[in-house]
């Protein structure tokens, strides 16, 4: 396997638990919500899928249990910013420090403990093809998953009517309202979406990135996460580039440090969040009037009674 | 349009809905006490009553949106309570509302998706949107998005979405407020097409003149309350208006004044769009004197939007002279910079662009005086300034509110353009721009803002007031022009041109042939 086969393989890896989280986000986004808590539920993903997985032995229970997880924390995300109309902002941050902390006590005494990585796909003669064989026919069924989700998500947000209700609810949930549609329903739907596809990402960090739980293993990916959706501009087909591009970032970052270049690390981490402020800028230069962004992003919103 | 039929020729239906008692409390105010309204089908009945009268939320009763307190409602001859818009719906109500439910960022097919139940794809919607739209004479292009429309081809969606659903009761909310006397005709017929096909509609309207010619009956609301039932066509507009105000209103009276010099001047003013959808204005050229009103009729989205904003700074132009302010050319300055020249501007959309919703009106006051005046001393704003200002509006312009300093949101529609009207003429400007000076508005505000232009006008300013409601431009302006497809006519002494010629010319034709052939291909 050359050297390039491996980078390409490692950026695979590292795009994954981005564009799992990233997609959930990217719902909850579109639908008006602002959670910020996407670390908070990777990591609770992460713990949970570790110690499923541990105790039964199996990477999809594993998996199932960093799901719900995340759908539990986003859950309680989903009765304070939309039940109880609190800020999102604050309690999407909140929600991070609860998730971090309580990672930390479930996690204690996981520290250590090893498991069997996810199983990789392999057919016979296609996945040892040269090249391409490993990158198409030889990943897990994380990556599968991944995009496989990507695709259902364009689709249902461009094509379905449940996809039309969820970027009206984000447009202006007043008017959805007068209209009919139950907006806190629909947001709240998309908030347990949200968190599910979190957990999901944590899960594949301690299932198939590495298998074993360390804490405050997520790195701040639930951040590049929340980044990737904008620098995105909520749209499913850029979101993939996206975490390709954030992925293979995060990558060459450490091959640039085994190869001794002299760029500083620090530097290299903070790429994704700089290319994301390029491109708000751009979107801005580019697009007048109207919103790229749901218009009524990061809005709570109470029915007049 | 067809004569309004006798309701004799029809046979007498029982009622689709009944309300009875209808009553609707926020928190101690009384919005709706116990009103009784009787809806047949093949009846078109008015609703009438001031800005604050109750009719909106009357409406929202009916369609869902709220709940009444107290009272009940029938739906062909069985009680009905509505959890929700969605269930009005389904029994075949439908709402056109003065306030939009529309989506921004959405085309204008999703949008009417949206409003119907009916789980057709957005394609196959957008063909029979299409045809609609042209059986009605309301042309829209499915795949816009709501962004790029303007109010009038915006209210043309609640429209054309409404009449999708096919509905048994239609409920318009002032309608005919942005579009041409045609069309309005045009509309017209369409809601006599469908009371003939023994819908039941009510009509919300300002416009006494429409009420008398549209409605067989006539519910007048004041306070919340019932205050009178009638048949319009029996009545005269005065009557109706005494109803519904509980007082004479006041029309305008054309003052005396001299006219002076030009105090706009706009010179061949030719501009593409910021926007590959807006309209390309050609060729404009306009003066505005001393002592006039000018008024620019037309219907929605033939460059208003885009003249307004070339007038004002929000956009700014290369060719400095082709706009002149006070004899300065001020076709490069900015908004700061022309209302230092003397000018002032009052927006079409009164929350979001005339004031900041959220801001109270002190605040609101600032933003458009603080380049002018004494609001800011040494860079820090005047608080007892701002606050007197605000208390100067409300005095001289009777702006009703609960207090001193309310968030503008607050205000009805009638007193926050008041304030905004106000707040500019206090600045005592030369030369004052209005765009849709009384949308929406009820007879009485509507009658205040217009008194306001021409007493300004009476003082030496020069007032430009563009708005689709030609009654009001015959009423106030010393000479008329027409806009169509980014063209300005050369305004015209409002005794020299008749309503019918003004009607043709913002219907596009009158024009000469090569600039009617340019305009339609812009």
């Amino acid at each position: 396997m050359g050297l390039f086969e491996a980078i390409l393989l490692s950026i695979i890896t590292a795009s994954t638990p981005l564009l799992l989280a990233a997609s959930g986000e990217l719902i909850a986004e579109r639908a008006g919500v602002l959670n910020l808590g996407v670390e908070g539920m990777m990591l609770i993903g992460a713990v949970c899928g570790f110690a499923g997985a541990w105790a039964t032995g199996s990477t999809a229970i594993g998996a199932l249990c960093g799901i719900v997880a995340g759908v539990a924390l986003a859950a309680l995300f989903a009765l304070a910013a939309i039940g109880l109309a609190i800020n999102q902002v604050a309690a999407g941050l909140a929600l991070t420090i609860l998730g971090t902390g309580l990672a930390g006590l479930i996690g204690a005494p996981l520290v250590g403990e090893n498991i069997a990585a996810a199983p990789h796909l392999w057919l016979p003669g296609l996945t040892d093809l040269p090249l391409i064989g490993k990158l198409l026919f030889g990943q897990d069924a994380f990556v599968y998953l991944a995009i496989g989700l990507m695709v259902g998500i364009a689709y249902v947000l461009a094509r379905t009517r449940t996809g039309l209700i969820l970027r009206a609810v984000g447009d202006d949930p007043a008017s959805a309202h007068a209209l009919g549609y139950n907006v806190a329903a629909v947001r709240t739907l998309a908030v347990l979406f949200g968190g599910g596809c979190a957990g999901l990402a944590g899960a594949y960090l301690t299932l198939a990135y590495t298998p074993f739980y360390a804490p405050g293993m997520t790195a701040g990916r639930g951040w590049i996460a929340l980044a990737l959706v904008v620098f995105a501009s909520w749209r499913p087909g850029r979101l993939v580039a996206g975490a390709a591009l954030f992925g293979a970032v995060s990558i060459l970052q450490l091959h640039a440090q085994a190869f001794g270049l002299g760029v500083p690390s620090q530097l290299m981490s903070a790429l994704p969040y700089l290319a994301t402020v390029v491109v708000l800028v751009l979107i801005s230069r580019i697009r007048r009037g109207g919103s790229v962004a749901p218009a009524a992003l990061g809005t709570t919103f109470v029915p007049e009674r | 349009m067809a004569p309004p039929s006798d309701p004799g020729q029809t046979e007498p239906s029982p009622p689709l809905f009944l309300g009875r008692g209808l009553t609707k409390r926020f928190g101690s105010f009384t919005a709706n006490d116990a009103i009784d309204l009787d809806l047949a089908g093949g009846e078109i009945h008015a609703l009438l009553g001031e800005n604050g009268a109750g009719k909106s939320t009357l409406v929202k009763l009916i369609t869902g949106l709220l709940q009444p307190d107290d009272g009940q409602m029938m739906w062909r001859g069985a009680p009905v309570a509505f959890a929700g818009p969605a269930e009005a719906r389904m029994r075949g109500i439908a709402a056109v509302s003065q306030h939009f439910a529309l989506f921004d960022n959405l085309t204008v097919a999703e949008n009417v998706a949206l409003g119907l139940d009916a789980r057709a794809s957005v394609r196959k919607l957008s063909d029979e949107l299409e045809r609609v739209a042209q059986r009605y004479g309301l042309p829209l292009d499915p795949k816009r998005e709501v962004w790029r429309l303007s109010v009038g081809e915006r209210q043309r969606i609640e429209i054309v979405r409404a009449l999708l659903q096919d509905p048994q009761l239609l409920i318009l909310d002032e309608p005919t407020a942005v579009l041409t006397p045609a069309e309005a005709d045009r509309l017209f017929e369409v809601l006599e097409q469908l009371r003939a096909d023994g819908r039941a509609l009510l009509y919300i309207s300002h416009k006494l003149e429409e009420v008398r010619r549209l409605a067989g009956t006539a519910t007048i609301l004041r306070g919340g309350r019932v205050v009178g039932r009638c048949d319009p066509r029996l009545e005269s507009t005065a009557t109706l208006a005494r109803m519904m105000v509980g007082s004479d209103v006041i029309a305008p009276k054309q003052s005396i004044h001299t006219i002076g010099e030009p105090r706009l001047s706009v010179t061949a003013l030719t501009l593409p769009p910021d926007d590959p959808h807006g309209v390309t204005l050609r060729d404009i050229t306009l003066q505005v004197r001393s002592g006039e009103i000018v008024g620019i009729a037309g219907v929605a989205g033939n460059g208003q939007d885009e003249l307004f904003a070339a007038l004002s700074g929000e956009t700014v132009i290369d060719r400095e002279e082709a706009i002149a302010i006070g004899g300065t050319a001020a076709g490069g300055l900015t908004i700061n910079q022309r209302r230092e020249l003397g000018a002032a501007f009052v927006p079409e959309q009164r929350l979001g662009h005339a004031t900041v919703p959220t801001m109270s009106l002190s605040d609101n006051a600032l933003l458009t005086g603080h380049g002018t005046g004494s609001l800011v001393r040494f860079g820090l704003v005047d608080r007892g300034a701002t606050l007197a200002l605000v208390d100067r509006v409300t005095e001289t312009f009777d702006v009703r509110k609960a207090k001193r300093d309310p968030e503008a949101a607050r205000l009805s529609g009638g007193n926050l353009q008041k304030f905004i009207v106000g707040r500019e003429i206090l600045r005592e400007p030369g030369l004052l721009i209005v765009d849709q000076p009384s949308w929406g508005l009820d007879a009485g505000a509507a009658g205040a803002i217009r008194q306001a232009l021409l007493d300004l006008s009476a003082t030496g300013a020069a007032v430009l007031v563009i708005s689709q409601d030609l009654d009001e431009l015959i009423e106030i302006a010393d000479r008329i022009a027409v806009m169509f497809h980014g063209r300005l006519s050369p305004p015209r002494p409002v005794s020299e041109i008749g309503r019918d010629q003004l009607g043709l010319l913002m219907g596009g034709s009158g024009w000469q042939t090569t600039e009617a052939r340019d305009g339609a291909g812009a």
